[in-house]
């Protein structure tokens, strides 16, 4: 069983349901990708797995123990991080204060988790007085995860970290992740860049419709022909 | 000479009274624009809690002026603001608990929060009235010049005094300290920051374990306080009568929105701009025109450019024109 596993999840914010027995999980140390065309429920899944959408069926399983009952805020307790896809800064606060308030569950030293931080993201170093309103797109959503890594999270949930940024700035966030996944977390993503996404998954899960369509390791679903000419544009 | 006539004239009728009220208006903006910011809604009450804090501070005063206690040469009312503030605080909060917390809960629309905090507004109103009743109260003690206008004429031989009034600076050094600590408070210390986040990114604060319920009562803890502050302060300058503290909520509200609601340098900015252009606008220039006219000059008028009765249109017009052109404001308000 996967260390996170949110399991044959049904339900929707309304009457309708907008996922149908959906499952999907993750290992500590591996990257999973959630993928499908606009409207799969992809970033609900992903909702639905931090709690903040209420399930009619199934559960949500955190390192064996059954979270579905929690809130989100407990859920951080616990050890789960989320990077929401937009306003995910505090826009007037300075980088290193976004940083302070990711770890605000905390009451130790927060000193080391700042450093280690500013040594993933370096840049950040030297914004780190500057608000993070003003920074770029790319700079934003490494603040956005920097803050969310701040409560040393064993589960880091992203919600199109990639979304608006140049490729160039994708490709260096890609690799950031991969390296917080080398340090033991579990890394759950839903990508539009399907493609990019699901070269550096471990496991990806492609939804329509709130099905899951296909489920199998990053590298078998590029190969696979079906997944390529309806989800990776061909060829 | 004749220039230092006039600047002395300035300093005594426009700047000093000016520094003083627009510290008394900061003060009260501070307040709403919290509310505001963390909140989220215009709070008409504000205007009525700054009387209910000077009330108490007041009855307060009477007591320790009654057994004899005094600071002087600083006004009793100093020593009795700490009790104010406290009873203000457990009245706000009960407020909040009672009225407020209700439609928080329901996460009710700003407009309906605006509707409610005009009910708490008549209620407190009316409230203060029984207690302490409509008219004037005057609780003014210990030395009321620091610097006299006669005493100032002898030393320099000017034909023009500049005065200080104890009250003119108590309120001056007050606000500063005040604002000081306020500003302190939010950039430097834990639980100020989660304010400030916040008032931010609800959502994101709550993604972060901010606790909301914390932040609402830490809000009103400051507020009351910076009411009750502005409020004694408002009181012992001019004097303290119940309905010109609703009469205040115009200027102040003014204030904060040409500041930048929601953002508290924005409400000290806007509140020394409406009490300087109120007064600016309001005072008599015929002996500034006098000095540095030609002698002989005789002038009928008193050249204003408004009478004293339109004060407080000022403020009125200063509002509309920045909604107009700079609907933020001058700092762009929304977050603290």
């Amino acid at each position: 069983m996967s260390f996170l596993l949110g399991q044959q999840m049904t339900g929707g914010y309304g009457a309708a349901d907008i996922l149908h027995d959906c499952t999907i999980g993750v290992e500590r140390g591996e990257i999973a990708v959630i993928v499908g065309p606009n409207g799969a429920g992809k970033s609900t899944a992903m909702k639905a797995v931090f709690g903040m959408m209420p399930l009619r069926h199934g559960q949500v399983l955190f390192d064996g123990e059954d979270v579905s009952g929690l809130r989100p805020e407990e859920r951080v307790k616990k050890g789960m991080g989320f990077v929401p896809q937009t306003h995910n800064v505090f826009t007037s606060m300075s980088v290193e204060e976004n940083l302070e308030m990711g770890a605000f569950i905390r009451d130790d030293n927060i000193q080391d988790s700042i450093a280690q931080v500013y040594d993933l993201f370096p840049i950040l170093k030297q914004k780190r007085r500057q608000p993070a309103g003003e920074l770029s797109g790319g700079q934003r959503q490494q603040v956005a995860v920097g803050r969310a890594l701040m409560t040393h999270p064993k589960v880091l949930m992203l919600d199109e970290p990639t979304a608006g940024v140049s490729p160039i700035v994708m490709d260096e966030l890609f690799d950031r992740i991969i390296e917080i996944a080398r340090l033991d977390v579990a890394i759950l993503m839903v990508e539009q860049n399907a493609k990019q996404a699901l070269e550096i998954a471990d496991t990806g899960y492609v939804l329509v419709q709130g099905h899951n369509k296909f489920t199998d390791s990053g590298e078998a679903l590029l190969a696979n022909p079906e997944v390529r000419r309806a989800f990776l544009g061909g060829v | 000479m004749d220039v230092l006539n006039v600047i002395t004239l300035l300093g005594n009728f426009l700047i000093v009274p000016g520094l003083t009220y627009g510290s008394q208006l900061a003060l009260g903006a501070l307040g709403v624009t919290l509310v505001y910011g963390v909140l989220r809604f215009s709070n008409f009450a504000h205007g009525e809690t700054m009387a209910f804090g000077a009330m108490i501070t007041i009855l307060v005063t009477w007591l320790l002026q009654a057994s004899e206690i005094s600071i002087q040469p600083l006004p009793t009312a100093l020593l009795a603001m700490p009790v104010g503030i406290a009873v203000t605080v457990l009245f706000t909060l009960g407020m909040d608990r009672l009225v407020y917390r209700y439609h928080r809960e329901r996460k009710a629309s700003p407009v309906i929060f605006l509707i409610v905090s005009i009910g708490v507004m008549f209620f407190m109103g009316g409230l203060i009235r029984f207690i302490i009743g409509p008219g004037d109260q005057i609780f003014f003690d210990g030395t009321r010049f620091i610097l006299k206008a006669r005493e100032f004429k002898e030393t320099t031989g000017l034909n023009e005094g500049l005065s200080l009034k104890m009250t003119q600076a108590v309120t001056i050094v007050t606000a500063i300290v005040i604002v000081a600590l306020l500003f302190w408070f939010l950039n430097h210390t834990r639980t100020g920051k989660s304010m400030r986040a916040y008032s931010d990114n609800e959502n994101l604060a709550l993604l972060s374990g901010i606790n909301p319920n914390k932040v609402v009562l830490i809000t009103w803890v400051l507020v009351a306080a910076l009411a009750t502050v502005a409020g004694t302060l408002y009181g012992l300058d001019k004097s303290f009568k119940p309905f010109v503290y609703m009469q205040l909520l115009l200027p102040i509200f003014a204030s904060a929105i040409v500041g930048g609601v929601g953002n508290p340098l924005g409400a000290i900015a806007g509140g020394y701009i409406i009490a300087f252009s109120e007064l600016i606008l309001t005072f008599a220039y015929k002996r500034v025109v006098l000095y540095l006219a030609p002698e002989g000059t005789e002038i009928d008028s008193l050249v204003q450019f408004l009478g004293t009765d339109y004060k407080i249109a000022v403020s009125f017009i200063i509002l509309v024109i920045v909604l107009i052109i700079r609907p933020t404001g001058l700092f762009r308000g929304k977050t603290l």
